[in-house]
């Protein structure tokens, strides 16, 4: 999962501080992962180094100065491509796709339109492997059955996940 | 709607309600000779009725089906039905067999609905039958045949009068995988050689990997995925 990515569309809501957006990103996506502050610290410096976030006030207190980030234009053009490009198909890439769909619900995009892409995608990597499966011997053909079996779970879990965009949506955005 | 060069059969902004239940809602459609198209979707989306409206089984409310130059809304309904007999094909999740035949006269019923002498019929639906490695059970009646080989019959009759465009709604949706996998290898495979079109309506990832591409039915709107990306 793309870290900067995922801080950069929290940050589409809004102005916030490196602390307040790792507690955003551990009650979203860190649920048996949470962020240390180091990652969030030298996400955000690369992110400023590239103009995708800038700093929108300092706050002085009796510790360290604390930042407050804002996205830039340049930012959401990023959260926009990265939303748009479909996941190579793998195993496990589940957690990925669900923080895009959470992203795109909670920014107000099409999350529907996130799921049809992928399911494009991983169709596309279906047939190359029917394909090979049908022009191959038993080998072959168990070998692509084995990634074919992978490729089908996640699209069953795509399919179910559209099922209840709706529902997911109430939730995220409650 | 004068669709582009080469297409076979297409639609454009078809609607369809059933009272007050909106089945289709503007879906459009387009397929090639020889071209595999899978119709996904969550149940109730509208991929069945849009199969049914190409098909010229059940008319649309409004929009445009265009099948080679030909809308099928200016046609009779002698002239559509003629047209599903001679140059459509369908495929169906089950119950399609008449049970009182055996398998090779459920093949050559098409044959003998559309004139065609008995002798005659039924050798060219025993050839089907070898295409689909089912001819050993022509004598056999459907009841005494398994899902997987009655759905081979069931294929080999879709495609006995050699039909342009060949319609498969759930084709495999009784089988099981290994059975299923086999039944769309040889639909598409014959289908392919035919240069016949196939409008493969799945819910089924692996079903829908043996099209060349997919259109997705939501709420009876429809997305060409080729064209979205």
């Amino acid at each position: 999962m793309s870290i900067g990515h995922t801080l950069l569309g929290l940050l589409e809501s809004g102005p916030r501080h490196g602390y307040d957006l790792k507690r955003a990103f551990d009650e979203k996506f860190g649920h048996d992962r949470p962020l240390h502050y180091g990652q969030v610290y030298s996400t955000m410096s690369r992110l400023l180094k590239h103009g995708l976030v800038e700093v929108d006030g300092i706050e002085a207190g009796g510790g360290p100065e604390r930042k407050r980030y804002a996205i830039t234009d340049a930012g959401v053009t990023d959260v926009e491509r990265w939303l748009a490009t479909p996941e190579k198909p793998e195993e496990y890439l589940q957690s990925t796709l669900y923080t895009k769909v959470v992203l795109a619900l909670l920014t107000h995009r099409d999350a529907a339109d996130i799921l049809d892409v992928q399911r494009s995608e991983h169709l596309r990597s279906m047939r190359i492997l029917t394909d090979r499966k049908r022009k191959g011997d038993l080998a072959d053909q168990l070998v692509c059955d084995h990634a074919l079996f992978h490729l089908e779970a996640d699209l069953r879990w795509l399919e179910l996940t559209a099922a209840r965009l709706d529902k997911l949506r109430a939730e995220v955005t409650r | 709607m004068t669709p582009p060069p080469g297409t076979l059969l297409a639609a454009e902004d078809l609607r369809k309600s059933y009272g007050p239940t909106v089945a289709l809602d503007g879906a459009g459609f387009s397929i090639h000779p020889g071209e595999v198209v899978a119709v996904m979707g969550p149940s109730g989306s509208g991929k069945s009725t849009l199969l049914h409206c190409l098909a010229g089984i059940v008319p649309p409310d409004s929009g445009s089906i265009v099948y080679d130059g030909r809308e099928l809304a200016g046609m009779s309904d002698t002239e559509r039905s003629a047209l599903r007999r001679s140059e459509f094909g369908f495929v169906f999740q089950f119950g399609q067999l008449v049970p009182e035949l055996t398998c090779v006269e459920n093949v050559a019923l098409p044959l003998r609905l559309n004139g065609r002498p008995r002798k005659e019929a039924e050798r060219a639906a025993l050839a089907w039958m070898q295409r689909l490695e089912v001819d050993d059970l022509a004598a056999k009646r459907p009841g005494e045949v398994s899902g997987g080989q009655g759905q081979r019959v069931a294929v080999a009759r879709a495609l006995v009068t050699e039909p342009r465009v060949i319609f498969a709604d759930e084709p495999t949706g009784a089988l099981d995988s290994l059975n299923g996998e086999r039944v769309m290898e040889l639909l598409t495979e014959a289908a392919r050689s035919a240069n016949a079109a196939v409008v493969l309506v799945t819910h089924e990832a692996r079903v829908a990997a043996y099209s060349d591409r997919e259109i997705v039915v939501r709420d009876g709107r429809s997305r060409d995925m080729e064209r979205a990306i």
